[in-house]
């Protein structure tokens, strides 16, 4: 009935690697632009050193008579070279001719439109090279002459950067993916908060504990909560009617049975024959037992209602006990079993209710007194235990095996000796559960001799 | 300057002519080479060089007292025919020293050159290095020098003005009495008349001034040197330091001049085509030793080690290596720049 629920996908994992996996791409995409952006920046640097360079050779440019001159600006090269170890090429041709310069510096095909230089990568004497071809239209002779200028400049630098720009993007994608991990895991922990604090309320819950719950939760959480108090509510609900039915009903069955018993005992006296009367004291005896079962149904049912709404007051256990041995006495003298009360010194108070309690205590020592021989005696003992005070009851009953003080304790359940003494089986399941709702302990163990042992600590005021 | 012990002569001799038996004739010209032999030589490298071989033997020597099993094969020429001797790759260098800096860097920049990295490169400040493949190891200034009995009424000129102002006032006395390199045929001279006319106009000025006193153009310092230290010429500019102060100094002042002083690097770079560059590698690295600057100090000058010097002397402005070196390289460039220079220094 209570097979563990096999438990779908957890949240907390789906959402992790949800998270992990975007924050993955977005480093993957940071990494990429970072060096797409920059590379590109330090492409555009070179570009722009090469395209001054090459405006300035161009600009010095002139015609004299036939022949094209150029008077190379010594800033042309020499700011090529500044803070770098670059390489430099260059190249000033015509159409015709190459006019002056490394003459197999890669040129384009076409001379671009002028104003309009063009860039290009290139490999030349070994390296890979940048290289900005710039037109300039002179006229020589009245002819307007295109004169292309190529300026070149090897890329270590370039390469160099990239290269760090490479390990600076991989840096950055790599520090953003920890610490948006970390982050990450932290939402996750702290969104699913509230679920698994309302899971451990659920569970920190006593099996009786029927309350609705009315700690916060949040939007998405509310319906569930509702639902779950709701149907709390209900099931409350129908126990109690439950409980009410049985206390009604042994409530009825109590008051027809001890017209009965009255009437039976009225007949005894008149009965002529030893058989009547031995037939008219069974019929007694079974009434009596009758009449203790519905009783402890009853009691069963009151501890069951109390303990949701537990009466909690000081509760001073020797007297209580001495009222109890008092009150039971007469039943005991009939089978000539004496119950020794041993006097205790000092204060033996607990908080709680005193007539669940009562009830417990006389359970135990009603079950004593039924299983005892005739002519025996019962030992009740109340003893300080550190923050505990307990009552210790002991017979010399038939006492029972260890397997069974578990079941005993069940509704229902009885000792496998006892056939021959009537009894419900409820008498110590009221016990454990009321020593339960006071935050005690209850616990059978045998006697030294024969019989058994029952020991109840509730904790000390 | 050359050496004048016979057995070296017969040496280069033999050597030379079994070179000219062994093969075709090279594609470049050498002046002098020198093979020092070690005890128990068991490698060789070939060092191309424009320094004179009195300058350099004892820095061979002092390798080979380091590295007694490598024999040392010095060939001496210009810089301009060993730039050849590079592109053309034959006869491969191991190691090419070299005055010429745009030429050192030119290689360098076409990839001629191989990377080498040590220590002692690591030291070297940016500015006397490039590309880890063209180390610097001697700072040499363009100096003035003047003959001390032409001066001896004359105040010395500190800077280029105070010189054109000199001039200028005292025609007769310097008309055909004047030196400098001859730009169209020397590389040195070349790079330092072009570093001028970036430092500064009155480059132009003082040859236009120059020009009108019959300057007469030389090929090399040592030679303008020595016609100083005669008395045939009254003063001589953008003579390299370096030589002026090796030489006897009775007759001959040197003058730093105090609006710049240009200063030249001398570099080594191991080229692609070299047979044992890691021997010149330990070749680059004992240059840059104590013991290696000890002794080129003593011979050129003080190196790019020794920083002092540049903290001392605010006039002083070293010749960077880069691309910028190469612009002066450029066909156009050169041929313009020699025409205005020449039509200001040759005046009938």
């Amino acid at each position: 009935m209570n097979a563990p629920l096999k438990p779908s996908a957890s949240l907390r994992q789906r959402l992790r690697l949800q998270l992990l996996g975007l924050i993955a791409i977005l480093s993957l995409l940071l990494y990429f632009s970072v060096r797409t952006i920059a590379g590109g920046a330090a492409e555009t640097t070179q570009d722009n050193i090469l395209s001054a360079s090459a405006t300035s050779i161009i600009e010095a440019l002139h015609a004299e008579q036939d022949d094209i001159l150029l008077d190379i600006p010594y800033a042309a090269l020499s700011m090529l070279g500044a803070n770098s170890e670059e390489r430099v090429f260059y190249r000033i041709m015509t159409k015709a001719s190459t006019i002056t310069g490394y003459d197999d510096l890669p040129a384009p095909e076409t001379f671009p439109a002028p104003e309009q230089p063009v860039f290009y990568n290139s490999e030349y004497r070994g390296s890979a090279v940048r290289i900005v071809a710039m037109t300039r239209v002179i006229t020589v002779r009245d002819t307007p002459t295109e004169v292309l200028a190529l300026v070149a400049q090897t890329r270590l630098g370039q390469d160099a950067i990239t290269a760090r720009i490479a390990n600076t993007a991989a840096a950055l994608g790599v520090g953003f993916f920890l610490i948006a991990g970390i982050l990450g895991a932290l939402t996750v922990e702290s969104a699913l908060r509230p679920i698994v604090n309302i899971a451990q309320a659920v569970q920190r819950r006593g099996p009786h504990d029927l309350r609705p719950m009315l700690k916060p939760a949040p939007l998405e959480l509310a319906p569930l909560l509702a639902s779950l108090n709701s149907f709390m509510e209900r099931l409350r609900t129908a126990l109690l009617r439950t409980e009410d039915f049985i206390a009604e009903a042994a409530h009825r069955v109590r008051t027809p049975l001890a017209t009965v018993r009255a009437q039976t005992e009225i007949a005894l006296r008149r009965a002529k024959t030893p058989e009547d009367r031995e037939a008219l004291r069974a019929v007694i005896r079974a009434v009596d037992e009758s009449a203790r079962s519905a009783g402890q149904l009853l009691d069963h049912a009151s501890v069951t209602l109390r303990a949701d709404k537990m009466e909690r007051g000081d509760v001073d256990l020797s007297a209580l006990v001495k009222d109890l041995v008092h009150g039971l006495a007469p039943t005991a003298e009939i089978r000539d079993i004496r119950i020794i009360l041993h006097p205790a010194e000092g204060e033996f108070t607990t908080i709680g209710d005193p007539v669940l309690l009562m009830g417990a205590l006389r359970n135990i020592l009603d079950n004593a007194i039924k299983y005892s021989p005739d002519e025996s005696e019962i030992s009740v003992v109340l003893s300080a235990e550190e923050e505990l005070c307990c009552i210790t009851i002991c017979d010399s009953g038939r006492g029972l095996n260890d397997a069974e003080q578990k079941t005993l304790t069940r509704r229902f359940g009885r000792g496998s000796n006892v056939a021959d003494v009537v009894g419900s089986g409820l008498g110590l399941t009221i016990v454990s559960e009321v020593v339960a709702a006071h935050g005690g302990s209850f616990r059978l163990t045998p006697n030294k001799e024969r019989g058994t042992c029952a020991k109840v600590c509730l904790p000390r005021k | 300057m050359r050496q004048s012990l016979p057995a070296t002569k017969i040496v280069g001799a033999i050597l030379a002519i079994l070179a000219l038996a062994a093969g075709p004739p090279r594609a470049f010209e050498i002046e002098t080479e020198q093979y020092f032999a070690a005890v128990d030589g068991s490698s060789e490298i070939t060092i191309m060089s424009t320094a004179d071989l009195s300058v350099f033997a004892p820095l061979v020597r002092g390798f080979q007292n380091r590295n007694p099993r490598v024999s040392v094969r010095y060939v001496v020429l210009s810089s301009a025919e060993l730039y050849s001797a590079v592109l053309a790759g034959e006869a491969a260098p191991d190691l090419v020293i070299s005055s010429a800096m745009d030429l050192q860097t030119k290689l360098a920049n076409d990839g001629f050159a191989q990377p080498f990295r040590s220590q002692a490169t690591e030291t070297l400040p940016a500015w006397a290095r490039w590309r880890d493949e063209l180390f610097a190891f001697t700072l040499e200034p363009a100096v003035l020098i003047l003959s001390k009995p032409a001066f001896a009424d004359l105040p010395r000129p500190k800077t280029r003005q105070d010189l054109i102002e000199l001039l200028r006032d005292n025609p007769e006395r310097f008309k055909n009495r004047i030196g400098t390199y001859d730009l169209r045929t020397s590389g040195l001279g070349y790079l330092f008349g072009t570093q001028d006319t970036r430092q500064s106009e009155t480059f132009w000025r003082l040859s236009e001034v120059m020009g009108a006193l019959q300057t007469r153009l030389y090929c090399c310092s040592g030679q303008m040197i020595e016609d100083v230290r005669s008395g045939e010429l009254a003063l001589a500019y953008n003579v390299l330091g370096s030589y002026a102060d090796a030489q006897d100094e009775s007759n001959v002042d040197i003058v730093l001049l105090e609006d710049y002083t240009s200063v030249m690097m001398r570099t080594a770079l191991i080229p692609n085509s070299a047979k044992n560059a890691q021997l010149a590698g330990t070749f680059i690295n004992y240059l840059l030793s104590t013991d290696g600057r000890a002794l080129l100090r003593a011979e050129i000058g003080p190196g790019p080690l020794d920083t002092d010097t540049f903290s001392s002397e605010q006039n002083l402005r070293p010749i960077r290596l880069g691309p910028g070196l190469l612009v002066y390289l450029d066909q156009l460039k050169r041929q313009s720049f020699l025409r205005a220079w020449a039509s200001a220094i040759i005046q009938p």
